[in-house]
């Protein structure tokens, strides 16, 4: 269920900065194998995120998924917008779809793989 | 929680009667598979949109009894 107040903070947060990750844990410690592999993969872009630990929030761990209509975390969101989970956010990463979609949007991004 | 591979699979296969499958249990927990995709509903839609349609094959499964699906979708080359 997604009710107006977690919906309205979840679309405050998405445009607090340019690149948002709903994660499982933080940046600096991700308690899940799908979540460390996207920090890894902005770490290795050079990318600035904020990272939202949704376990310290259960209306926002599961509000984020009717939000997007995608049922897991990670989610990775870039300039307000829902780019995708892990599977995604690896397979244009290793394709170098990734570091261009960031330069398209304006966000700064070394070369990928 | 888990499910078996031929789930997944007839599941996939209801929703997409041509499309070729291949699930790999990655852990033999019937937990965390990976599964690739090819159909032709995926023809002219993003990978969101594609990973989207299988996830409502599933009928709400992923996330919940199904831990982990590593997904991999395209079209057939045309």
């Amino acid at each position: 269920m997604l009710n107006d107040t977690t919906r309205e903070q979840i679309e405050n947060d998405i445009k607090s900065e340019d690149v948002v990750l709903y994660m499982k844990g933080t940046p600096v410690f991700p308690q899940c194998g799908f979540s460390a592999a996207v920090v890894g993969v902005l770490t290795h872009l050079g990318v600035p995120f904020r990272g939202i630990n949704v376990l310290e929030d259960d209306g926002i761990r599961e509000g984020i998924k009717t939000f997007s209509d995608w049922p897991t975390i990670p989610q990775l969101y870039v300039k307000g917008e829902f780019v995708g989970g892990c599977d995604i956010v690896r397979e244009m990463y290793e394709t170098g779809e990734l570091t261009e979609m960031f330069q398209t949007r304006g966000v700064d991004a070394k070369p990928g793989a | 929680m888990a499910m078996q591979a031929s789930e997944i699979e007839a599941l996939i296969k209801d929703a997409f009667p041509d499309a070729k499958i291949i699930i790999e249990d990655l852990r033999g927990d019937g937990d965390h598979y990976a599964c690739q995709v090819v159909s032709s509903a995926f023809a002219g839609k993003s990978r969101v949109q594609q990973h989207q349609m299988v996830y409502k094959a599933l009928g709400g499964r992923m996330g919940g009894e199904l831990h982990a699906l590593a997904l991999q979708t395209s079209a057939p080359d045309a």
